[in-house]
């Protein structure tokens, strides 16, 4: 079962899930832009996937090429799960 | 005339442990690699190296080619800015097989969790060209840049290539090599039932009871420089490749023509383009499998080759040591070759007692010796030959 899509759940398997991706955990914020965590179109492509499998939500193609920040993805997926 | 080719840098990564030096003084004192009938890396921890972010981005043949470039790029001196504008700077990294354990693992999460789950990693890790394009991308190469593969071969065939875009003035530079990371279930087994791996688990090249390869992992990476533009930067030459020559069996998926075929041909070829002759040859790396087929093959090749003079020049097998690196071989081969022509030390091809009859060169047995080349150029052939039937051999020169 898709976890129930909250802000904060969104957040949080977010926030978890760029470490693996080499992000340092102490830059992670809404604010951080990807491109200064060092998050690039690959490492979304695998968030995408780490969030459809915790949500059902598909973020696909222009969805992903759209958002610059960390809060930009959070967002999307809570309005896309509205 | 075509320009001279320089090699100013080396790396490699290999049983023998990190570091071309490594594995040059630990084969020429008799050390090997292969433990339980392979030869893994087991010293190699990639993170000793690499960032977290670039190990998850490399499958372990990248990683290998990626450690092993450093190694020769600092070697070459080329630490920080490069001595060339980066777009006369090429890459050619060769591979047998690619990315395997990434195609394997993903393979698995298909069957088992469905097509979803499968990593959007696995093709940019997988694919055969990752090695090069992860090279270029970290040292920022911008010349042409691509992988060669031709299996057992391709390690050779990608420093050939690479002498012959700098020859033909489409790079200054090249950083060549080959690399493989196929020990897993998948390769094992499809090698075993092709009846290629040794079943005692033993490389012993050239012996009587040899019965198979013993697979290994691991990379080489060499610098090649223009030797002219090499010499006015003040580069220190570590040798040079004088002749690369290539050709196929055309005759069988995996077995070599009995006589020599193809591998004949390469050698010839390879010492057509050197402009040099049999006798000048003073020491042979032989691609020496330790399979019942290729040893008795490149035997009569060489002998075909060298003449009368094969019974005096030393050919031993790295393979002894190692296992067989496939995709990697050539390129650890040749700078296993050029640093043995450095220190005149022919290596030993170990675990070899008892030579099969017929097979009687002189194969260096079981202890490296001095290498004897009596006031001539320190000149060596380094055979590589594949699956496919392809065929490519180097020569090279130390000072």
């Amino acid at each position: 079962m898709a976890t129930a899509v909250t802000p904060e759940a969104v957040e949080k398997v977010v926030f978890d899930a760029l470490p693996q991706f080499g992000a340092d955990p102490d830059e992670i914020t809404r604010e951080a832009t990807f491109e200064d965590l060092d998050v690039d179109s690959l490492d979304l492509a695998e968030l995408s996937q780490i969030i459809e499998d915790e949500f059902g939500v598909q973020l696909k193609g222009d969805d992903v090429g759209k958002i610059k920040t960390v809060g930009d993805a959070i967002d999307l997926v809570v309005s896309r799960a509205g | 005339m075509k320009c001279e080719v320089a090699i100013t840098g080396i790396g490699a990564v290999t049983p023998l442990g990190v570091g071309a030096r490594t594995l040059h003084e630990r084969w020429t004192a008799g050390q090997s690699g292969i433990q339980d009938g392979e030869g893994a890396c087991t010293e190699f921890e990639p993170t000793e190296f690499l960032t977290k972010k670039e190990v998850r981005r490399a499958d372990r043949f990248t990683q290998f080619a990626l450690v092993a470039s450093d190694e020769a790029l600092r070697e070459a001196g080329w630490e920080g800015e490069k001595p060339y504008e980066s777009d006369r700077i090429g890459c050619i990294i060769g591979t047998g097989i690619g990315g395997i354990g990434t195609l394997t693992q993903n393979h698995q999460v298909l069957l088992e969790e469905g097509p979803g789950k499968v990593s959007p990693l696995a093709i940019p890790l997988m694919m055969g060209n990752a090695g090069a394009g992860a090279v270029s991308m970290r040292h920022g190469l911008r010349g042409p840049s691509y992988a060669t593969l031709s299996a057992c071969a391709a390690g050779a065939h990608s420093i050939g290539d690479a002498v012959r875009l700098i020859e033909h003035g489409d790079a200054d530079a090249m950083v060549t090599g080959g690399s493989e990371a196929a020990l897993v279930p998948l390769a094992r087994a499809a090698f075993a039932a092709l009846d290629a791996l040794s079943d005692t688990g033993i490389s012993r090249p050239f012996d009587v009871r040899r019965d198979g390869f013993v697979m290994g992992e691991g990379a080489a990476v060499l610098v090649l420089e223009d030797a002219e533009q090499a010499r006015e930067r003040g580069a220190d030459i570590l040798g040079y490749v004088r002749g690369y020559g290539a050709s196929s069996d055309s005759y069988h998926l995996t077995a070599p023509e009995k006589d020599g075929g193809g591998a004949i041909e390469a050698m010839k070829s390879a010492l057509a383009d050197a402009g040099l002759e049999p006798q000048d040859i003073v020491y042979v790396n032989a691609h020496g499998t330790s399979t019942p087929l290729n040893d008795r093959a490149e035997t009569k090749a060489i002998k075909k080759v060298l003449g009368d003079h094969a019974y005096d020049v030393p050919v031993s097998s790295t393979k002894s040591a190692i296992g067989h690196l496939l995709g990697a071989a050539g390129s650890v081969e040749a700078v296993a070759t050029l640093l043995a022509l450095r220190d005149r030390i022919a290596p030993p091809t170990l675990g070899l007692e008892e030579p099969e009859e017929g097979l009687d060169l002189d194969y260096v047995p079981g202890k490296a010796r001095p290498l004897a080349i009596d006031g001539k150029r320190a000149i060596a052939m380094s055979n590589a030959f594949g699956f496919g039937g392809h065929n490519a051999v180097l020569l090279l020169e130390a000072e």
